[in-house]
């Protein structure tokens, strides 16, 4: 069978790390082949190269047999080569036949919208899609927004796709009707490289997997000839448990009680319209949905960072409706905030003084006055043993810290309990997103040791495993409402999926 | 009664093309994401130097001087704001200063006098130390400038009926052409046309000359087609306005042309109060409103939920690197 792409000895080094280190990798005509491996494994950055983003310190090039030097994604685009980012790159505000036709060099200087109207809708038709060109990206699902980039790709006549996790925010069945556009492109002839760390999803839609650790090729397999277990071996070089690790613990009083509570989002229009749930002790509540339904501005209410408009909620039957979030700390709410980079540290300060940015007001941390660095260093020191928080010193910033360590230091400071014993509720916001396997399997016991120890927990999720493993029962939000909620029991992906569209369907 | 009408409104048109002109440029800047803050300095240098050169050279390289001018002092705006990823708002404030400064020193009395001797010798002594300039010619369009009431739109200088054909031709390009989507997509989402093959960085200093050109030739107007007599600081503010103004308008060239108006008829309105001793309260009141309504706009604009109705082009002011 032809090959279209072939990597030979492919090597990139960033300062302190090589991301890849003589890489050898192969994609054939008529073939999704899976690119596997954690975070940090090295799979963006071959891609990257692959798409004229990076350029590689050795190897060679090789597309459809001829050598190439990929100076930038311009070169990768005129040779075939169409690329997917994890995070979309369109243009919110502009239509979808703008955001098709950017960049592309064909007619003269005034565009033929009619044209290109014609030919994208002739284009999705052919893969089943029913997308309207004039239709502006912010009206899109998150669904639609991935056909508008494959569409992109496919309309410069692209025939190496290169998709970055692109089920990531995606429902169950989005995803299936995804998988299916690209079992279809892949008979036309087009080969499709599928970059994952979800072992589901290479059994599902591969022909061929190549698994990356650490920068290296493990190996590269057809995917009928390998099992789930086997790859997970290979890719993190350890077995790994599947199934439930529910640990059982008794429910308790209602720890939160939330009344049809509605809160405004950053657009100025209601985000959360009207949710009413409970969370009782020993409780872990998941949150299912596509993200930006409402799920940031339902934790931010919770959590005192955003004001409701309407609704009650009450902590320990104390209604506690519109406090602030220092009032709610204390009240013992303890919150992860999604993009904890972001939202959760200050990068510029220490570590230290980013484990005590709630407990610094509290004695013995500090009098009326003065602060006791003393104390804090101590107690400091005590959580990044506990924690397991990889860092020089408690003295070295906390911009310098992995992602997986800025996670275990918010779990650090929000759920310690340096503010006087464990937190009744606590409140975690896409905690696992973007962490690798190891990080991930840290967070979830975390959780499941505080849910024994009688905190009440909500955990927002966009990952359905994750939620299924955790959860005692399952909200699926969508549109800013609770569509359902699914005891464990009876819950399972294809439920909370039907959940989620059908509220799309009804609401657009 | 239609007399008084007619001088208003033409009036309100010839103050108006100031911020129109200005305006038009800085769209293009802001809606490729580069707030461009030094008008004011390059109007007030474009005023300066159209006085210098007119008087040395008469109106047609006056006013090619103060374009290029102003594209070369916008230059400097991107080279620091776009490739040296600086913050926009201190760059920009501090082109103003420079052309405030800058405009003041070249037209005092003595250095005017020695530039405009070096540019030509020749120069009859009386022009030398004058403070101001032969004003733009009117052009009276044959047939339209009769028409009562809107013929004054046809009794205007050549920078007016510039600003005429400018203004929808801006609008044809940024909304009709593949130019035009490149630039508005690299001030909306940058790492979007990055990935399409587009030249973030140039297409950002194009516009940023092109704000730049089109401040030098509000500033060149301001001066020889509205008010020819010299004195520091004539812009008086008029390059904040224009950028509240671009606000008013949401970044679309034919909008502006309305808000420019609105502007201009607000300031004439104000003179003509004062005539009629409304203004005894204190004129100041008066003089007040442009920049009252120009605060407003800022104000408006920072607030968040604002900003995402009027559709603020969504990386304005945010420098672009490829590695974040």
């Amino acid at each position: 069978m032809e090959k279209l792409v072939e990597l030979r000895g492919i090597v990139k080094r960033f300062p302190g790390v090589v991301a890849n280190d003589r890489v050898d990798f192969e994609l054939r005509r008529g073939e999704v082949h899976a690119l596997l491996g954690e975070n940090g494994a090295g799979k963006t950055t071959l891609m990257n190269i692959l798409y004229g983003l990076y350029k590689p310190d050795e190897g060679e090039i090789y597309v459809r047999g001829k050598r190439v030097e990929l100076r930038s994604p311009r070169d990768a685009i005129s040779l075939g080569i169409g690329m997917v980012h994890q995070n979309f790159r369109l243009v919110e505000s502009h239509t979808v036949l703008e955001n098709i036709i950017l960049g592309l060099r064909e007619d003269g200087l005034r565009i033929d919208f009619e044209k290109h109207r014609r030919r994208i809708i002739e284009l999705s038709e052919r893969y089943g899609w029913k997308i309207d060109p004039m239709a502006r990206i912010w009206q899109l699902s998150a669904g639609e927004k991935q056909q508008v980039e494959l569409l992109k790709i496919l309309y410069r006549g692209a025939e190496i796709l290169i998709l970055d996790e692109p089920t990531s925010v995606l429902t169950v069945q989005e995803t299936r009707r995804l998988f299916e556009a690209l079992r279809r492109m892949a008979r036309e002839g087009k080969g499709i490289i599928f970059i994952t760390h979800k072992l589901n999803e290479v059994m599902e839609v591969s022909d061929r997997v190549t698994v990356m650790r650490r920068g290296r090729v493990v190996i590269t397999k057809e995917t009928r000839e390998t099992t789930k277990a086997e790859l997970a071996n290979y890719m993190i070089g350890r077995p790994i448990v599947f199934g439930q690790k529910k640990a059982s613990a008794q429910l308790g009083a209602v720890v939160l009680k939330v009344i049809d509570l509605k809160v405004l989002g950053d657009r100025g229009y209601p985000a959360v319209n009207g949710v009413s749930l409970e969370v009782r002790r020993g409780e872990i509540l998941g949150i299912a949905g596509v993200s930006g339904n409402g799920q940031v501005e339902l934790a931010e209410a919770i959590a005192g960072l955003r004001k409701p408009l309407a609704g009650r909620i009450l902590l320990n039957g104390v209604d506690a409706t519109g406090m602030d979030a220092g009032k709610m700390i204390e009240l013992g709410v303890a919150y992860i905030p999604p993009e904890g980079n972001k939202l959760g540290i200050v990068p510029g300060f220490r570590v230290v003084d980013n484990l005590f940015l709630k407990a610094y007001r509290y004695p013995p941390y500090s009098n009326k006055l003065l602060l006791n660095w003393g104390k804090m260093l101590e107690k400091a020191r005590e959580l990044i043993e506990e924690f397991g928080i990889v860092t020089p010193s408690a003295l070295s910033r906390a911009s310098s810290l992995s992602g997986g360590n800025i996670q275990r230091l918010i779990l650090a400071r929000e759920l310690s309990g340096i503010i006087g014993g464990i937190p009744r509720l606590i409140v975690a916001a896409y905690p696992t997103k973007g962490l690798d396997i190891g990080a991930t399997e840290f967070v979830h016991d975390l959780l499941l040791r505080y849910k024994e120890m009688g905190s009440g927990i909500i955990f927002i999720s966009e990952d359905l495993e994750e939620l299924l493993l955790l959860s005692d029962r399952i909200a699926v939000m969508s549109g800013g409402r609770i569509r359902g909620v699914l005891a464990r029991e009876e819950a399972d992906a294809e439920k909370i999926g039907l959940l989620m569209s059908e509220a799309v369907v009804q609401a657009g | 009664m239609i007399e008084w009408i007619e001088s208003v409104l033409g009036l309100t048109i010839q103050v108006g093309t100031v911020y129109l002109l200005a305006s038009l440029g800085e769209i293009y800047a802001e809606r490729s994401g580069v707030l461009n803050l030094g008008l004011e300095g390059i109007m007030v240098m474009g005023a300066a130097l159209s006085f210098i050169f007119t008087l040395a050279y008469g109106h047609l390289v006056a006013i090619l001087v103060s374009v290029v001018t102003g594209i070369l002092m916008s230059l400097i705006l991107a080279v620091m704001a776009v490739y040296m990823r600086l913050n926009q708002t201190v760059t920009g404030l501090a082109l103003t200063m420079l052309g405030l400064g800058l405009s003041g020193f070249l037209a005092s009395p003595e250095v005017r006098k020695v530039m405009l001797l070096a540019l030509n010798p020749l120069l009859p002594e009386s022009l030398l130390a004058i403070q101001e300039a032969p004003k733009l010619p009117e052009i009276h369009v044959p047939l339209l400038s009769g028409i009562p009431i809107i013929g004054c739109f046809f009794r205007q200088n050549v920078l007016v009926y510039v600003s005429y054909i400018a203004a929808p031709l801006m609008w044809f390009i940024l909304f009709k052409t593949r130019p035009g989507l490149s630039l508005r997509s690299v001030g909306e989402n940058p790492a979007a046309a990055d990935a399409m093959g587009i030249n973030v960085f140039r297409v950002r200093c194009v516009a940023t000359m092109i704000s730049g050109g089109f401040a030098g030739l509000a500033g060149a107007y301001l001066f020889l087609g509205f008010q020819p007599f010299w004195r520091e600081g004539l812009t008086a503010g008029k390059g904040f306005i224009a950028l509240s103004l671009v606000i008013l308008s949401t970044w679309n060239p034919l909008r502006a042309i309305l808000g420019a108006y609105l502007f201009g008829g607000v300031e004439v309105i104000q003179y003509r109060l004062q005539l009629f001793g409304l203004g005894a309260l204190s004129p100041y009141l008066l003089t007040m409103l442009p920049y009252l309504v120009a605060i407003a706009a800022l104000v408006a604009v920072s607030i968040e939920s604002v900003r995402k109705r009027i559709g603020v082009p969504a990386s304005l002011g945010i420098p672009y690197s490829r590695e974040e």
